[in-house]
């Protein structure tokens, strides 16, 4: 395949924490792309490096050594308030505890990352109202978040992940709060959204179930990748 | 991000906590308040003293005999009777900045007018004084130069002593005893008010100077003092000058030694009472200001507690692009919002307070425009200094930090 389409190069990522006096190897030269509409899943124990990798990925941490280019372009020497850019324009986030701002309506929720960028309070609005439409919450803008279900709520959250129209949404274990019905639903929402719309779409979860939907899968163990999975790399 | 959605952003959050937000404001609302008003009476003491003076004749002087000394041995003011009539007419003749002068002669005595009597000060005066003093005459009239000459037993009572002995009624054509010697009532008074409350201006009689001396005083060379006005209030000092002048060459005094007499003025003396209403002004503007400090570090608390309680959301802000600055003016605009809603409440409270001092109390209050200004400029100050520390706390934290606190 070639590389036209590709979203994401990681190349040699290290991670390495300070913890008091010894020194946490969370990343251990990681290599790997991503490509335009992927549905990549990470999966792997607890303490492999999921999280750290997620949090690379997301541009809320940099590596401590190697490259991660983003659209061509090299994020891992990008200061905070560049990487803050980022965030805002490229990547969405769907957290497993949902993250919404309590006692604020699910409009507002959805609003919120445009009111981070230069985009006009009136296109902010149709613009969210669209996102609502798109994860099936039409109707129920001027809910508050603490008067809907869990399933609603994560709907919010995609919603306000996809609101600026961005490359990525990153998901960190997004059912992983919800009943398996409710989860069925949510991961059928992230298909649509990648077949409709061709957004890239990136797991991280340690369920086999949710990670069925992905074609791609990387294991992570001890920081390294450990395996691929339905991977033509 | 625009500054007008960071500041509907705090809105937002402060309009979530609106018990909380007022009990914070309410540190601010106080403080200004108290500012406002404590310097509103102190204004107001100030402005109430000047008035009063300045009813009596800016433009007024007093020439009153200096200390007697006698073999290096001072007496205090007024001990010696040094003055004259001749020293009078010497400086209405001499002094081109004066216009009008009166001798006195004043003394106190018990007047009666059938079976009610008082007690009162008797002031004995040329015919110019009411021009002098400001004072008006009611009903009737004062006594003419003619009949100072010819020291007539006539008098003009003060409106309080018309209430006392009268009843407040028409009096002038009776006749009433001061010290058992018959007086006729010429003329009453209109009312002046109490100056300062140490003396009351409508508790007096006044009679011809010369029969004053005559009848009452029993020396008849001598005046206790000379009231003097100048031509205008500006010219006061020059008539100052003129007067030392023209009394130094009367009392032949040489070159070089004290003057035996005094020349005050009126705007001198109200100055100097003025000048210790300041002291009452600064001692209640400052106690008052320390309530607006203790109102800020308020805030600056609520708003400590505010950034712990809330690091779950700004971890949320910053994943989906906040910046550092968009996290630093979301939370000093909450302190400086919560502040000016406090400064603006303050100045209600200021206002209406010192309104209800004056109302209910007998002390005067002026709210002054500085004063708002000043008391709203700290206020804001206070948001800005209290609610820059919590705000930087917050922009400083780490995303991931962020999201993860439970």
């Amino acid at each position: 395949m070639d590389n036209n389409n590709t979203l994401i190069q990681l190349e040699d990522l290290t991670k390495i924490y300070q913890v008091g006096e010894t020194e946490v190897k969370a990343l251990n030269g990681v290599s790997y792309n991503i490509h335009q509409g992927d549905i990549l899943a990470i999966m792997g124990p607890s303490g492999s490096g999921k999280s750290t990798l997620m949090n690379i990925i997301g541009c809320l941490d940099k590596p401590t050594s190697g490259r991660y280019l983003l659209d061509g372009k090299e994020v891992s020497t990008y200061n905070k308030n560049q990487l803050a850019e980022i965030r805002n324009k490229k990547i969405g986030f769907v957290f497993q505890n949902f993250n919404l701002l309590a006692r604020t309506t699910t409009l507002e929720n959805t609003e919120l990352p445009l009111l981070y960028s230069d985009i006009s309070s009136k296109k902010t609005k149709e613009y969210a109202m669209k996102a609502l439409e798109l994860v099936g919450l039409q109707g129920r803008e001027m809910h508050k978040t603490n008067q809907i279900s869990g399933g609603e709520k994560q709907r919010v959250a995609i919603a306000r992940a996809l609101v600026n129209n961005p490359s990525l949404i990153l998901a960190d274990e997004p059912t992983g709060n919800l009943d398996t019905k409710t989860g069925d639903e949510i991961m059928d929402v992230f298909v649509d959204l990648n077949k409709k719309q061709g957004i890239t779409v990136i797991l991280v979860t340690h369920d086999q179930e949710v990670a069925r939907i992905a074609q791609k899968k990387i294991f992570l163990r001890d920081g390294l990748i450990e395996r691929l999975n339905g991977d033509r790399q | 991000m625009t500054l007008v959605r960071t500041i509907k952003i705090s809105f937002k959050a402060l309009s979530r906590n609106k018990m909380r937000s007022f009990l914070t404001a309410l540190g601010i609302i106080i403080g200004v308040g108290a500012v406002i008003a404590m310097i509103s009476i102190g204004e107001g003491a100030k402005v109430d003293i000047q008035s009063r003076f300045a009813s009596m004749g800016t433009n007024l002087l007093f020439v009153r005999p200096g200390s007697q000394s006698f073999r290096g041995r001072h007496g205090g003011g007024g001990t010696y009777q040094n003055l004259k009539e001749a020293d009078a007419e010497a400086i209405l003749e001499r002094c081109d900045a004066v216009k009008y002068i009166s001798p006195s002669v004043n003394t106190r005595a018990q007047v009666i007018y059938q079976n009610k009597n008082w007690n009162t000060s008797i002031y004995g005066t040329g015919d110019k004084y009411p021009l002098i003093r400001n004072w008006t005459i009611d009903e009737g009239e004062y006594f003419t130069e003619s009949q100072v000459k010819t020291a007539q037993k006539v008098c003009v009572l003060g409106a309080e002593v018309n209430k006392n002995l009268f009843e407040g009624g028409y009096s002038v054509g009776q006749i009433i005893r001061i010290k058992k010697i018959p007086f006729r009532v010429i003329g009453i008074l209109k009312t002046k008010g109490e100056a300062g409350g140490w003396f009351n201006q409508d508790d007096v009689i006044a009679v011809p100077y010369t029969t004053a001396q005559r009848r009452l005083v029993g020396r008849t060379d001598r005046i206790s003092s000379i009231d003097v006005s100048a031509v205008t209030a500006e010219r006061t000092q020059e008539a100052m000058d003129q007067i030392k002048e023209v009394l130094r060459i009367q009392h032949k005094i040489a070159p070089g030694a004290e003057d035996d007499f005094n020349v005050r003025n009126m705007s001198d003396i109200a100055e100097s009472a003025a000048e210790s209403t300041k002291i009452l002004t600064i001692l209640l503007g400052g106690i008052a200001s320390i309530s607006l400090l203790v109102g800020g570090i308020g805030i600056m608390n609520i708003m400590l507690v505010s950034v712990t309680e809330r690091i779950r959301e700004i971890g949320i802000r910053m994943s989906i692009g906040a910046k550092e600055r968009d996290i630093l003016l979301q939370f000093l605009i909450e302190a400086i919002v919560l502040s000016l809603m406090g400064g603006f409440l303050g100045i209600g409270l200021g206002v209406g307070g010192s309104a209800l001092i004056s109302h209910f109390s007998p002390m005067t209050t002026l709210v002054s425009i500085g004063s708002i200004v000043l008391a709203f400029l700290f206020a804001a100050s206070v948001g800005v200094f209290f609610g820059f520390y919590p705000a930087r706390k917050a922009s400083k934290l780490d995303p991931i930090d962020a999201l993860r606190y439970e």
